[in-house]
């Protein structure tokens, strides 16, 4: 039990039995009675501890410090306008299609390797999915894919003894183009185009990911033709049909 | 289209047909056309390609992004009818000569945009 002052001992009183005083007449004892009481001044500040806070900071109540009064700012905007708050909404990460696994075969839809089919690695962290052709059995090296893009077929590559942890978004980032400043002699000629070779440790991250797959794919029968090949649609071909 | 490759073609879209427009008998409804997709006869297998892309493709006498093909994107809404055709809308209205043209310039339906 909390520890009171003396003062208020009269409330701390067990409420003696009421014995039937008799013949005499009473008010019948209400209970708001109690009510007041607990509720009253002197009960709340017993209550909230302010004696302990008094008694932490020498008998005293402590005293925020007024904040300095802001300066009149001299400008004004001319217009009451709310600024903007920004936006604290965060994109959920794309959800990876069930039959996408790592090391699943997958049909590249568009772009320079369309038809191409290839090995899945990995969802990166922006969405995307890392493939590798492997590059020497069909051309398509370590690269970005985006899923809507993609057919997921039914052939599974094992990859557990490939290690992907080095790629991610960052791996694939453009250079930035330093622009030299022009002089104006050099204001109306074109951009020097400088060959872009692709560095060399990119080639042997290429062929450390390729010298596993190759040893998985050629592990099964005519995987390496299977993904050597392309694919493609035939008159009499009927997508809705197929399974892949 | 291919660009300036030498190898293999690979075609990974679907034929079609644009038959017209969405009309009832007397009106018509240029905003959604029909189309005929090939191999495809029954209204269970129209829903594999809802909401698949599709391209209208053209030739046209100037060059425009370095080509002369150009295209209309539009979509698979829904089945049209039991028989496999289908309902599509495409970001601006097909012109009239689509229903018209034959080979070379057609519709395509890419495989494209699968989910699971």
């Amino acid at each position: 039990r909390p520890f009171f002052p003396a003062a208020a001992s009269s409330l701390l009183q067990p409420k003696r039995p009421h014995a039937p005083t008799q013949g005499i007449p009473m008010a019948p004892t209400s209970k708001m009675a109690l009510g007041i009481k607990r509720a009253s001044r002197s009960h709340t500040y017993h209550r909230r501890g302010l004696w302990a806070i008094k008694a932490k900071h020498g008998g005293a109540f402590p005293k925020a410090e007024k904040p300095a009064a802001v300066a009149e700012p001299k400008f004004y905007p001319a217009d009451d306008v709310k600024p903007r708050t920004a936006s604290t909404r965060k994109p959920k990460p794309t959800k990876l299609r069930s039959t996408i696994t790592p090391g699943t075969v997958l049909i590249l839809l568009a772009g320079r390797y369309m038809g191409k089919r290839v090995v899945f690695l990995k969802q990166l962290k922006s969405g995307l999915l890392l493939i590798s052709g492997p590059f020497k059995i069909n051309g398509v090296p370590v690269r970005r894919v985006n899923q809507a893009y993609v057919i997921a077929t039914s052939t599974k590559v094992d990859i557990s003894g490939v290690k992907v942890e080095k790629f991610d978004d960052k791996y694939f980032a453009r250079d930035k183009k330093t622009r030299a400043k022009k002089t104006e002699g050099e204001l109306f000629e074109t951009e020097k185009e400088t060959t872009k070779n692709l560095p060399e440790f990119k080639k042997d991250d290429q062929k450390a990911i390729d010298a596993e797959l190759i040893k998985a794919i050629e592990a099964v029968p005519d995987l390496k033709n299977y993904l050597g090949a392309r694919f493609s649609l035939r008159d009499g071909d009927k997508p809705h049909e197929m399974t892949f | 289209m291919v660009k300036g490759r030498t190898g293999q073609r690979v075609r990974l879209y679907v034929r079609g047909t644009i038959l017209g427009y969405k009309r009832s008998k007397s009106n018509q409804y240029e905003t959604a056309s029909l189309v005929q997709i090939e191999g495809v006869n029954t209204r269970e297998d129209v829903a594999w390609y809802g909401g698949k892309r599709m391209a209208y493709v053209y030739k046209a006498k100037t060059k425009s992004n370095g080509t002369h093909y150009r295209c209309i994107w539009g979509k698979v809404s829904r089945p049209h009818g039991n028989t496999g055709v289908v309902r599509a809308k495409f970001t601006s209205n097909l012109p009239a000569e689509a229903m018209v043209r034959e080979k070379g310039q057609g519709l395509h339906v890419p495989e494209q945009h699968l989910k699971g």
